[in-house]
């Protein structure tokens, strides 16, 4: 004993940064994470990756297959697919994150309305059930059909089907906690409604409503190309996934990389998200992990 | 079990008149006239004009949606601008490919979801459990075009194996019917599977926590009998609800595949009447397409709370 006390106690083994660890027990939403970073930041310093221009056309190089000049080769108009596919991940990344955000804002304050305030539940509630009763790629499509399509457009239309999902999340979320005691509590003392929502109420949802716009963005950059491949999607002189896609289609026999390049890009993107939001649910929500 | 299902059908009614009301307002709602956006980029005024008077557009909003609930109510979904015909009769003609591509995705989903998902949730932890869970995670991230022009690729080499193109009916061919169904139905299905394999595998996990799983065990069942019998069976409702939701995932589905395959369903009838701007079609579809999975849905319910006395809402 009288040895331990003069000579300082041996110190634990240095620990790792508590970040590291935690993603350590998450190989693969890990993994996900990562294979996001690379494929956003290859979008976002598309300038820097390939001097070439997703727009400029050079008719003689028309379906070129993959080789040095063109790693992924040329579509029917000569462009280089490779600038396409990363200056189109711009546009098919910024549709997903402004819907998820989007749709996110607009479900959060709907859903506290629905949650908090009985007279407005019934009638919110009702339109919620009337607008996932369509499909949503139906809905989106029936939206674009209504003026002049534009990226804004675009994400309006997406936006608005994903909506309900997110009101009755929130929604759920807003009706367990009200009838917690520390909720009667706070109001017992005289917390008044705004203070109540943004201190006691909204915290609870931020866990699930993370996750949720997680999988809102996969869904969002697949509608976006869904609706560009069906041809009522993004205006076709901009080059988004979709639009790639749907341009090289009318060649597919002839130069099968005109679809398979974007393709895999645009499903890369699509697993990355998913990969990653399953994990945060997993770290976040166990409520929601045991429902799927 | 009756005012369950009095109640269960009544709350249906509420949904439908809410699609109703969204179909009518998104054409008034959206910016611009509507009857300019019904008469296309090329009309002229007198043709907005015409337009105007003839669908009533110049009427109170509240009386021309009276007008049109009623004509809907008596099973008139409005005429073509673009054929002139009524919509009802072009979406009847439409019927037959989706609906048996809808049909075979699901079974062929169904077939191939729930044995992997018991398996994964039998297997739980194992390499069999993360190969099938990696399976469906890679599978529900693969758009469907994609995989469906592959299809489309790989055997339009083949020549005759089997058709990339196009629709035969039921009742001209069974044999060409079925043929001119399976690649639609692979790269469409591999979706759907991986939802519900994940549904299943989830549930699966949940019921085989349950005592009388252990009771089960415990007496000496064989395991295929306690897997089926006992677990499956209880894990059904969940799955079931899963697949009767998923329909709206489906039919959006269905949309893209038929785009593929050049299949003339209701997805296509959709496309050319979004980009003619044929108004009424697209508004009948929607209102068709919501009525179908508000009523699947309903049946799906009304089924369970027959069979299993505890559901309640």
């Amino acid at each position: 004993m009288s040895a331990a006390i003069e000579k300082p106690l041996a110190l634990p083994a240095p620990r790792r940064p508590g970040w590291l660890r935690r993603l350590r027990r998450y190989p693969l939403p890990t993994l996900g994470g990562v294979l996001l970073l690379l494929l956003v930041l290859s979008t976002l310093f598309a300038p820097w990756i390939t001097s070439r221009d997703p727009i400029e056309m050079e008719v003689i190089d028309r379906l070129l297959p993959p080789g040095a000049d063109h790693p992924f080769g040329t579509d029917a108009y000569g462009r280089d697919l490779f600038a396409r596919v990363l200056y189109g991940g711009r546009v098919s990344l910024l549709i997903g994150v402004t819907v998820a955000l989007a749709s996110t804002v607009l479900g959060l304050v709907i859903g506290v309305v629905a949650g908090y305030f009985r007279l407005a539940d019934a009638v919110i509630m009702r339109v919620m059930d009337g607008l996932m009763a369509i499909p949503g790629i139906l809905l989106a499509i029936a939206l674009m059909s209504l003026t002049r399509a534009s990226l804004w457009v675009v994400v309006i239309a997406i936006t608005i089907p994903e909506i309900p999902r997110v009101v009755r999340l929130v929604r759920a979320v807003v009706l367990t906690v009200r009838e917690q005691t520390y909720i009667q509590a706070a109001s017992a003392i005289g917390t008044r409604f705004p203070r109540l929502m943004r201190l006691h109420i909204l915290p609870s949802t931020f866990a699930p409503l993370i996750v949720q716009a997680t999988y809102i963005c996969a869904s969002a950059v697949l509608t976006e190309a869904y609706l560009s491949f069906l041809g009522v999607g993004t205006p076709p002189e901009i080059p988004s996934w979709g639009n790639v896609i749907a341009d090289g289609r009318l060649y597919v026999q002839l130069a099968f990389w005109n679809v398979l390049f974007p393709g895999i890009a645009l499903a890369l993107m699509v697993l990355s998200v998913n990969v990653l939001g399953d994990g945060l649910r997993d770290a976040l929500d166990p409520r929601l992990a045991r429902r799927l | 079990m009756g005012a369950y299902a009095i109640r269960r059908i009544l709350a249906t009614v509420p949904v439908m008149a809410v699609v109703a009301v969204i179909v009518f307002l998104m054409l008034h709602l959206s910016p611009g006239d509507p009857a300019a956006i019904l008469a296309g980029d090329q009309a002229t005024s007198d043709d907005i004009a015409a337009i105007r008077g003839r669908l009533g557009l110049d009427r109170p909003l509240l009386q021309q949606f009276m007008l049109w609930l009623g004509q809907l109510l008596s099973g008139d979904l409005g005429t073509s601008i673009y054929l002139n015909r009524p919509v009802l009769g072009l979406i009847m003609e439409r019927v037959e490919p989706t609906l048996a591509l809808a049909v075979s995705t699901m079974v062929f989903a169904v077939l191939l979801a729930v044995p992997m998902g018991v398996l994964a949730a039998w297997r739980a932890g194992t390499w069999v459990d993360q190969t099938i869970m990696a399976l469906s995670v890679v599978a529900f991230s693969v758009p469907v075009f994609l995989i469906g022009q592959g299809l489309v690729v790989g055997f339009a080499l083949t020549f005759d194996l089997l058709p990339v193109q196009g629709f035969v009916s039921l009742g001209d061919d069974v044999v060409a019917f079925a043929r001119h169904l399976v690649l639609p139905t692979i790269s469409l299905g591999l979706v759907y599977t991986a939802l519900l394999a994940r549904i299943t595998r989830a549930t699966m996990l949940e019921v085989l926590n349950e005592d009388f799983i252990r009771t089960a065990r415990a007496k000496g069942l064989a395991e295929p009998r306690v897997l089926i019998l006992h677990a499956l069976k209880n894990a059904s409702v969940p799955i079931v609800t899963t697949i009767g939701l998923g329909i709206a995932l489906l039919i959006g589905g269905v949309v893209v595949t038929e785009s593929v395959f050049a299949i003339p369903g209701i997805g296509r009838l959709t496309i050319e009447a979004v980009l003619q701007r044929d108004y009424p079609v697209i508004q009948g579809v929607i209102l068709v397409v919501a009525g179908v999975y508000v009523l699947v849905n309903l049946g799906i319910d009304l089924t369970y709370s027959a069979l299993d006395p505890r559901i309640r809402y």
